[in-house]
């Protein structure tokens, strides 16, 4: 009587865990865009020539294949930034496709270390790893 | 128990039905493979001399794109892959493309590569590329309007290597800096992309 109390009581609880794992595995992803924003802010050069080492970027960006594929970046600060590849005059952004998963090295003005990474992943397939991609998400969204 | 077993199918019939019915959105893919720059600018300066003769300005190149890189005739990694992609795009192209794409290739090493040793070593990927070449100061100031960093790597024998940005900067036919292509794309994205912008 015990036991089928215990069940009756829980079963609520466990189904509702069962359906959220089942649609974070299994639901397909929805996104708005494709585009990973990040803006270099007003200042930034000035901070780092008095000596401040806040970093404003994160040192390493993960993407995904099909979802968040596209780093677009923004220098909203008054005097031209390299980012990697290229450089950004004040008020100029960079958007950069991503179609190989991998990893990548680009050095960065922005970065008090200079060196940025941007690590991109498969678009991801297996429950899983879907499951993975919204925690991760999920995470990104509440520290900002 | 007898009640959670066929919640439980319920639900999983849902989910699956969901997962059915409901297509993953598909982001509109970006336009260029090459990273865009947003809004266009005038390309930075490049006063050098060409190997064609001729001083490298890059307004006597509009109407054309025109594809910049850095490197050196000595590179032994990174310069002959990027000037095989161009080379190789140039001819997957077709004839009439590719008369309205000039590649220049500046070097970030003054000391060895001469204007004649440059013209040679270009040549012998595609005899229409042309590389700027000039004196160490002049060097140093297209480095600096092109943000393009290069460590000189000395090895114990005297012998030396330069370690340089490796990207390419695709330069619209208004002159404007429109888009970089990071090292290490295939030829068929060059020519994908410089459909469009002969086409822009």
């Amino acid at each position: 009587m015990t036991g089928k109390r215990a069940w009756f009581l829980a079963s609520p609880l466990i189904l509702a865990v069962v359906v959220a794992v089942g649609w974070a595995g299994f639901a397909p992803i929805h996104v708005p865009t494709r585009d990973e924003l990040f803006e270099i802010p007003k200042g930034t050069y000035a901070r780092r020539m008095a000596g401040d080492k806040v970093e404003i970027l994160p040192p390493s960006i993960t993407l995904t294949l099909g979802l968040n594929d596209v780093l677009l970046l923004r220098n909203l600060d008054e005097v031209p930034q390299v980012f990697g590849p290229t450089i950004m005059m004040p008020g100029q952004s960079f958007r950069l496709p991503f179609e190989t998963a991998s990893s990548y090295d680009f050095a960065c003005t922005a970065h008090a270390s200079g060196q940025m990474t941007v690590e991109v992943e498969p678009a991801p397939v297996w429950p899983w790893q879907k499951i993975r991609w919204r925690l991760r998400a999920w995470r990104g969204k509440n520290q900002q | 128990m007898r009640l959670f077993a066929p919640l439980l199918l319920a639900a999983l019939l849902a989910l699956t039905h969901a997962q059915a019915a409901t297509p993953a959105p598909t982001p509109a893919a970006p336009t260029l493979k090459a990273g865009v720059l947003s809004p266009v600018m005038p390309a930075p300066a490049l006063k050098l001399q060409g190997t064609d003769g001729q001083p490298i300005d890059l307004a006597r190149f509009k109407g054309k794109v025109v594809l910049v890189a850095f490197g050196f005739s000595n590179c032994g990694e990174v310069c002959p892959i990027t000037l095989a992609t161009l080379a190789g795009a140039r001819k997957k192209l077709g004839a009439a493309d590719a008369s309205n794409v000039q590649v220049v290739y500046v070097t970030v090493d003054p000391e060895r590569d001469t204007e004649a040793q440059m013209k040679k070593y270009l040549a012998s990927f595609d005899p229409t590329f042309i590389g700027g070449v000039g004196t160490r100061a002049q060097i140093d100031a297209a480095q600096k309007n092109w943000g393009i960093s290069s460590t000189k790597n000395v090895a114990s024998d005297g012998s030396y290597s330069i370690g340089h940005s490796s990207s390419i900067y695709m330069i619209d036919r208004m002159g404007g800096l429109h888009a970089v292509m990071p090292y290490g794309h295939p030829s068929d994205d060059f020519v994908h992309d410089l459909r469009i912008l002969l086409r822009t």
